[in-house]
């Protein structure tokens, strides 16, 4: 089937199998390969991408099902060179080490701030119950996100979401 | 206590203790340190980007693709394997069975343990999950859509999965493929002194046994491994891709399995998405997207998805224990026995050194004085899937602290004191390491009263026993948990350790480039550890060059020097050590260099980080940027110095280093639900000399909450047909931001005496250390209801049980 899709604000068009997962759709047709598989079962969240701005389980959606819709994954938080304020917040925070479920959390934290730009403590744990983190003991992950909400971006978010919408 | 001789490592007297992130290390952070102290990751710009590169990630021209056909069935004999439907289909380039593979003598492979393992069964399958059949396919999803084409005809035998029953006369034989083999014992092993230990128990005023049972968890890193071969029929070059925390010994084992000379093969571990010990066995799909490679003459992938790394790769621990302790009847601690029965699963493929069977559970006596101790494991094979000594313990360590730290607190109860008081009164003193610990393993360092009592302060021990007593006398349920455990990493000397006849020694290169910027090559592999920052934070500590011009080379074995790998928190110890010599030679090498330049003798000079200087003239000086020009240029080198400024060692540790800390749990439980929270856990650590305090910290976090996993989630359990109960994240639960507290950590630094920066290893602690808190935290709560025991894990229905007075044992 023909799929039809804004991905990172690009326009991109593909014919596949109607079975195949957002996920592997990502990551084997588009090669972008920042976004990641963990479990068959929606349950660790290293795939989180963000599908009209809402975070998502790509393992748990078809690509046939993102037709039509805008999808940001980890390779488009930076734009024009200047890395978004969860990316800086994890870096500065100690929030990832082997890195691998550090996309999804981004964009879930993306998605949380985007909503609330102050959360607390508890509604940041909240928000990325959904995603397992087997390295940091997820303190430093809170911090992290806290460290973006202290920090935003002056311009660059809103601008970003200009384009999502107009796409 | 002992330091290092060496003033240019030897942390300042400010450093000695102290509290992890008190507010807001960024802002006190000084810039970026030239050696230890806190300092971003330079691995963090490419993941955040999404720029890592993990082995899934690999993509090479003409790839195919390879999944595993596996037993759904813990112990059967196989019939007939019928694979023409499956290669009938398109898309479909080979199906491999064991048939196929045994004249390549690849059907078994050498496990860690000189064991032998089935890449693809042949005659039987000895546990649900193993691997039947491997078909290769032009995509992922084909490969998949084949496995339900292939026909299988299984004869179902009984099963030995209840490990209690393993040795009983009558019991199935699963090893029959092992000559004379009449029954599924492994082996036996014992350390310490039993005579003496039945006279320490005989003038005991208390006496205490206690089945304490550590049950079969999962590493569980969050990616699976799998693996990208590429075999060149012209050169007959192998390299493969694959989820690695050891490429060189996997190198070496790779040929030793295939056939394929050693400089024919590259192993290149790329970006590794978490290991906790997971990978570092050699799995049949590794081998089989090897063969499927040769057999094919393209790359092929295989990835295992998650429930079959659940159900068919590296599981941990699987003890079940038998601790007795004797003791005065004012606290004095006499002697501790402990008997373990050991469930290695259907091969004996666990990962450790080759004269410890039992891994390092020689540390059970743990960080007390004994008159005498005495331990005892018997290991033996059921239908489980192979491995062992994987998720992040330091082989064996975090069994043996959690039998004598749930032992002091079973003691603390029966004599009614204080379990803070009864481990202040019996720590082994500052004054007598190195420290014979009557197992055979001598401890290097420690001052464990004063970072016990630093944990104490921290936590504000005293005011939560008053709480506690203020709950109780209101009826809820409020438990204060203490673990106190030294464990032993860094394996370790090679006369006495190796793996495979492969002694465990690191290597390291160090070149400084003619503008002084420098490339280190290490042997170890990060999984998430950091490497890329702490190592060149080593190399600038001990050379002066700022971290940023520094780049760590790992996880290529055509890129570096040979050595064992990342695992039991080896790394900053063995090849933490090797760059820190291979830093010293270099220096040692400048300084003939300097002299020479300076026109004055070598003698003459004095060392200052970044440069050396005439004594009593600090303006007559050399930077190590200076030098390194002039080692790459036309001046006439001193005697012994054949030009460029570059060296490299092998590391081969002394002794083990024995990192230790204190830590405290406070938990709540829900009466009407036997619910644990933990409401507050303070981890505080000693791991000698701190390279950096914030990679430490996050090593500690992620450790503290594996301990909450297995403590009160995480179990792979089975059912009496054999059955894997744990084989997806949604039965093999695992701790997510909501189950775990804000993490409190503090430290004390006692250096290593014999490490050559004092560093003592870090990434296991808390995996080992945090279990027994929270359950000893746990009973503690229950005690009001009379309880004095119970076994992980701790989850609500469990923890009802024991509130009924059933407690039970997981398995």
């Amino acid at each position: 089937m023909h799929v039809t899709m804004t991905v990172n604000g690009d326009e991109v068009e593909r014919d596949i199998e109607p079975r195949v997962l957002l996920v592997h759709f990502l990551r084997e047709n588009l090669g972008l390969t920042g976004t990641h598989w963990g479990c068959d079962t929606s349950n660790c969240g290293t795939c989180v991408v963000q599908i009209d701005g809402e975070p998502v389980k790509s393992c748990t959606v078809l690509a046939a099902m993102a037709d039509g819709h805008a999808v940001r994954t980890v390779e488009g938080l930076e734009v024009a060179g200047t890395v978004d304020p969860i990316q800086q917040g994890f870096m500065e925070e100690h929030g990832l080490q082997c890195g691998f479920c550090t996309p999804g959390m981004m964009l879930t934290a993306r998605a949380l701030l985007d909503e609330n730009p102050h959360p607390s403590e508890g509604e940041i744990r909240e928000a990325i119950s959904g995603q397992i983190c087997r390295c940091t003991g997820y303190a430093t992950i809170v911090r992290s996100i806290q460290w973006a909400a202290d920090h935003p971006a002056e311009t660059a978010d809103s601008t970003l979401e200009d384009e999502d919408v107009k796409a | 206590m002992t330091i290092v001789d060496d003033p240019q490592t030897r942390p300042g007297g400010d450093y000695e203790h102290g509290r992890d992130h008190e507010h807001n290390p960024s802002a006190d952070a000084p810039e970026r340190p030239i050696g230890f102290g806190r300092l971003q990751r330079k691995e963090d710009p490419r993941f955040v980007r999404g720029q890592g590169n993990y082995t899934d990630d690999v993509v090479l021209p003409g790839m195919l693709h390879g999944a595993i056909l596996r037993s759904p069935v813990a112990h059967a004999r196989i019939v007939s394997i019928d694979t023409s439907e499956a290669l009938a289909r398109p898309g479909v380039r080979a199906v491999l069975t064991g048939k196929d593979l045994e004249p390549l003598k690849l059907a078994w492979i050498p496990t860690l343990s000189y064991d032998v393992q089935a890449v693809l069964a042949t005659d039987k399958v000895r546990f649900q999950g193993q691997e039947v059949a491997f078909v290769i396919a032009d995509d992922r999803y084909a490969a998949r859509d084949a496995l339900e084409l292939i026909r299988v005809d299984y004869d179902i035998l009984p099963p030995v999965i209840d490990v209690r029953h393993a040795l009983d006369a009558g019991a199935p034989i699963i090893r029959d493929d092992l000559e004379g083999r009449t029954n599924n014992h492994i082996a036996d092993w014992d350390c310490g002194d039993s005579v003496a230990t039945d006279a320490a128990f005989a003038k005991a005023d208390v006496v205490l046994k206690q089945e304490i049972v550590y049950p079969r968890v999962h590493p569980a890193p969050m990616e699976t491994c799998g693996s990208v071969a590429d075999f060149n029929r012209v050169s007959g070059e192998l390299t493969l891709y694959v989820t690695s925390q050891a490429p060189h010994a996997h190198r070496t084992v790779i040929a030793m399995v295939s056939g394929i000379p050693e400089h024919k093969i590259r192993v290149i571990s790329p970006d590794i998405g978490g290991g906790f010990g997971n990978k570092v066995g050699i799995y049949p799909g590794y081998v089989l997207s090897i063969v499927g490679s040769i057999v094919t003459g393209h790359p092929v992938k295989w990835m295992e998805d998650r429930s079959e790394n659940l159900m068919s790769t590296s599981f941990a621990r699987d003890y079940i224990m038998t601790g007795e302790i004797a003791a005065t009847k004012d606290g004095k601690l006499l002697g501790i026995r402990a008997s373990v029965l050991a469930d290695h699963g259907a091969f004996n493929g666990v990962a450790q050194p080759t004269k410890f069977p039992a891994g390092f559970f020689n540390l059970f006596p743990g960080s007390y004085t004994w008159e005498a101790v005495y331990g005892k494991v018997t290991s033996v094979y059921t239908n489980k899937a192979p491995g062992g000594v994987a998720y992040a313990c330091s082989f064996r360590v975090t069994e043996a602290v959690y039998l004598v730290e749930r032992m002091i607190d079973r003691l603390a109860i029966e004599l009614n004191m204080d379990p803070a008081e009864l481990r202040l009164k019996n720590f082994i003193k500052p004054e007598q390491f190195p420290y014979d610990n009557k197992a055979g393993f001598e401890y290097d360092s420690g001052q464990y009263e004063k970072t016990m009592r630093h944990a104490m302060d921290l936590i504000g021990y005293d005011e939560l026993r008053k709480e506690q007593a203020e709950k109780r006398s209101r009826g809820e349920l409020m438990g204060i948990g203490i673990s106190f455990f030294t464990e032993g990493v860094g394996a370790g000397p090679r006369k006495h350790m190796d793996i495979l006849g492969l002694g465990m020694a690191d290597g390291a290169e160090l070149r400084i480039h003619p503008t002084g910027k420098a490339v280190v090559r290490i042997s170890v592999q990060s999984q998430g550890q950091a490497h890329e920052t702490t190592f060149a934070q080593i190399v600038a500590e001990e050379i002066g060059i700022p971290p940023e011009d520094i780049e760590v080379v790992h996880g290529d074995t055509d890129q570096t020097p040979f050595g064992l790998g990342t695992y039991g928190s080896r790394s900053t110890p063995v090849s933490g050590a090797a760059v820190a010599m291979v830093t010293r030679k270099v220096r040692d090498k400048a300084r003939l260099i300097a002299a020479a330049m300076l026109e004055t003798r070598p003698e003459d000079l004095e060392w200052e980080k970044g440069r050396w200087f005439v004594k009593g003239d600090p303006s007559a000086g050399k930077t190590i940027q200076e030098i390194a020009l002039a080692a790459h240029g036309t001046m006439e080198l001193p005697e012994g110095v054949d030009g460029n400024l570059d060296a490299e060692v092998t590391y081969d540790p002394p002794n083990l280093t024995y990192p230790y800390g204190a830590y405290f749990c406070v938990t709540d439980i829900d009466r009407g639900t036997g619910k644990v929270t933990v409401r507050r856990f303070l981890a505080v650590d000693d791991c000698g000399t701190r390279i950096n305090p914030m990679v430490i910290e996050g090593q500690v976090h992620g450790g503290l909450t594996d301990g909450v996993g297995m403590a009160l989630m995480e179990l792979i359990e089975f059912d009496s047909d054999g059955n894997n109960l744990g084989g997806s994240f949604m039965d093999y639960l695992i701790p997510t931001a909501m189950e775990v507290p804000d993490w409190e950590t503090g430290f004390t630094v006692t250096p290593s005496p014999h490490h050559p920066i004092g560093a003592k290893g870090i990434g296991e602690s808390a995996t080992v250390g945090s279990p027994p808190a929270i359950v000893n935290s746990v009973i503690d709560a229950l005690r009001p209801l009379g309880v004095t025991a119970m076994d992980m894990p701790c989850t609500p229905a469990r923890v009802w049980d024991a509130m009924q007075g059933h407690a039970t044992p997981p398995i």
